[in-house]
């Protein structure tokens, strides 16, 4: 049932040609890469970079939703962050609705902020705590004249009555709601422009367990009704589970495998992936988990591992991995547009 | 899609979200008076400074525009009167006090010394209020670049670096001598007083506008604002400053309680604000040679300083309280 959900069926991958323009991506992002400067001395010379995101390769299709999941600090935020040039990537390419991101001067990129939106993790510092949350979200809406007046306050309403919070509540502060009711309030801010693509940066993480599923089922029926796009950034493949059609997953600034989400789950390829899969808590008591144990702590990003950034806690490590960095493999037909970057299935 | 758990979440959402289940809509402004209030102290700091700005007020109005009680009237048969005892019979009928008695005593030249307090608590009070103004704005000004635009560089530095190494090196001087400096080489008056005070005084609120705007800058409703494609202005200023100037107002209460003891202090060196304007600096001044003869003219002006300094940082405490976003989210 769920994979029916918005589900297209139809992956093209990047390096296939594009002959049929309704079926090419809403969102390509090319080679995109995001260095941060590490300075030292009194004269601030750069001394380092960390290579946060290091030559990433992704799509997002029209009303579909791509998990995007990795440990904390391995990247997956700089990519959602990258994409919607709320960071400069240091290179690599970001094309939108056949439009190039990176090419558009601040104002142009105003007015293509309208169509892409993010929702963040922590619903206490994503509202402004001096405004009230009718303000909060009639303030994009004012900005780009798109209402006024009754018209304004008509529109703002049903964005409250769609996230399912109650219209009366406009005239109160953040401070007064809960964490999910405010995360209903950022969903509203974001569904504001009426998007056809929303960043969700671990939407649900900091909330508890019951909330958390509400929150994805708004999410979901939101998608349904607006034939929304997700970028689903998270560390919980449960989450990602329920909500995504393909997964990509990340380690260290790298992808290590993306794939249509029923793959994923069933016949992870890359060792991390299969790691992470039995980290996972299985709903089924009656299954017993070959667990796949990580040792040692996620290197730092400043001085990556040589070769495959996850050789040195792999437990099927091969020598080449040490020097080489791992090819993309496709794993089935290349319509499945499962990929995977390891030396064992080459 | 399945109506089953829409319906659910429906319920979930409007059961949690009953207008009955909330508390009554209470407003930033009236949570914030509800947490001062609590604290005691402050609201007694409160009082007390309200009560000086009456008195400052109306030490303006009486003593300059309507003169009641004259501060300046030298009464040489009435010297070193002690408080509350009545003229000398000698004394002409219109250089008498206007209560009858002198309720804080003479002085030297028997001047009222209750006119002469009454004059001084606005000369003490406005000095504290415009040096704080002017270090407020030079600090946000400055503190609000180099926090929001110190990434820009201006040649081979950066504007932060500019602004806080500038910043270091005025905070590396005693302020106190400096101002002493300054003082005695320009004319004294009042308005130098305060302007001089003001000048050196803004490094703690630069520091301190910086701090919060680099903090403020990371937050997500500021990077929401800039995803929904609000421009900067509006961005600084309505998502910004607002949330930044709580705590600095914070330490301005008590950045004014600093600069009446700085003028007290250099009224006391002789560098104050020159006679005849009275300041609780220089009666106090005055009256340290006689501090075994006439122990009230030393006195009464100290208690009064202290007294208020001590209410600015009693308000100042209860404010930083009151507006501390970290406890107010509770
Ligand atoms: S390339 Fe080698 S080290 Fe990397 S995941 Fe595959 S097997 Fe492990």
């Amino acid at each position: 049932m769920k994979l029916s959900v918005g589900y297209m069926g139809l992956h093209i991958l990047n390096e296939l040609p594009m002959s049929v323009n309704s079926s090419s991506p809403l969102l390509k992002v090319t080679g995109l890469k995001k260095y941060f400067p590490v300075r030292s001395g009194i004269f601030s010379r750069v001394s380092a970079w960390v290579k946060a995101v290091d030559d990433i390769t992704l799509h997002v299709n029209h009303g579909e939703t791509l998990g995007l999941v990795g440990e904390s600090g391995c990247g997956k935020t700089t990519v959602g962050r990258s994409i919607l040039r709320l960071m400069e990537p240091t290179a690599g390419e970001i094309t939108f609705e056949g439009e190039d991101l990176l090419a558009l001067k601040a104002r142009e990129l105003r007015q293509a902020r309208r169509r892409m939106q993010i929702i963040f993790q922590d619903p206490y510092s994503s509202l402004n705590p001096r405004m009230t949350i009718g303000s909060i979200v009639s303030e994009p809406l004012k900005i780009h004249k798109i209402a006024k007046g009754q018209a304004l306050q008509d529109q703002v309403n049903e964005l409250f009555v769609k996230v399912g919070l109650r219209p009366e509540h406009q005239s109160r502060y953040p401070h007064e709601f809960s964490g999910g009711q405010r995360q209903r309030v950022g969903i509203a801010r974001a569904l504001a422009l009426k998007p056809k693509f929303i960043v969700c940066d671990e939407a649900v993480s900091a909330l508890d367990v019951s909330i958390q599923a509400q929150i994805l089922n708004l999410l979901r029926d939101l998608q349904q009704e607006f034939h929304l796009s997700y970028l689903f950034i998270t560390h919980d493949l449960n989450v990602v589970q329920y909500l995504a059609d393909r997964i990509a997953v990340m380690y260290l600034g790298k992808l290590a495998e993306v794939a249509p989400v029923e793959d994923l789950f069933t016949e992870p390829k890359h060792p991390y992936t299969q790691a992470l899969l039995s980290a996972n808590p299985v709903p089924d008591p009656t299954i017993v988990s070959q667990r796949t144990v990580l040792s040692g702590d996620v290197p730092s990003p400043l001085n990556p591992p040589s070769g495959c950034r996850f050789h040195p806690r792999c437990p099927q490590v091969i020598d080449i991995c040490k020097t080489d960095d791992p090819p993309l493999i496709m794993i089935g037909p290349p319509e499945r547009g499962h990929q995977v970057w390891c030396h064992l299935h080459a | 899609m399945n109506g089953e758990e829409t319906s659910a979440l429906s319920q979930v959402g409007t059961t949690s979200l009953d207008p009955e289940a909330m508390a009554p809509p209470e407003t930033p402004w009236q949570e914030f008076l509800r947490v001062f209030k609590k604290d005691y102290q402050a609201v007694f700091g409160f009082w007390v400074l309200m009560l000086l700005l009456l008195t400052a007020l109306g030490g303006k109005a009486l003593t300059e525009w309507w003169v009641v009680f004259d501060p300046e009237v030298v009464r040489l048969t009435d010297k070193f009167l002690p408080p509350f005892s009545a003229p000398s019979a000698g004394s002409l009928p219109a250089d008498q006090p206007f209560v009858g008695v002198y309720l804080m005593g003479t002085d030297e030249l028997g001047r009222d010394v209750f006119a002469r307090m009454f004059q001084g608590s606005f000369v003490s009070l406005s000095i504290g209020f415009v040096a704080v103004g002017i270090s407020l704005g030079i600090g946000i000004l400055l503190g609000g670049l180099a926090g929001f635009y110190g990434h820009v560089k201006l040649g081979f530095i950066t504007i932060d670096t500019l602004i806080m190494r500038f910043t270091d090196a005025m905070m590396c001087f005693p302020t106190f001598f400096l101002i002493l400096t300054a003082v005695a080489l320009l004319p004294p008056s009042i308005y130098t007083i305060m302007i001089i005070i003001g000048l050196f005084s803004w490094m703690g609120t630069t520091r301190f506008v910086r701090a919060e705007f680099l903090s403020i800058r990371e937050l997500d409703y500021v990077t929401a604002a800039k995803a929904l494609g609000i421009p900067e202005s509006r961005i600084i200023f309505r998502h910004m400053v607002p949330n930044a100037l709580a705590p600095v107002f914070v330490s301005a209460t008590i950045g004014v309680a600093s600069a009446i003891l700085t003028e007290s202090g250099l009224s006391f060196l002789g560098f104050g604000v020159p006679p005849p304007d009275a300041t609780w600096g220089n009666i106090l001044s005055d009256g340290k040679g006689f501090i075994f003869d006439a122990p009230w003219l030393f006195f009464i002006p100290g208690m009064a300083i202290f007294v208020v300094v001590l209410a600015f940082n009693l308000v100042g405490e209860g404010l930083r309280e009151a507006l501390n976003p970290k406890l107010r989210s509770r």
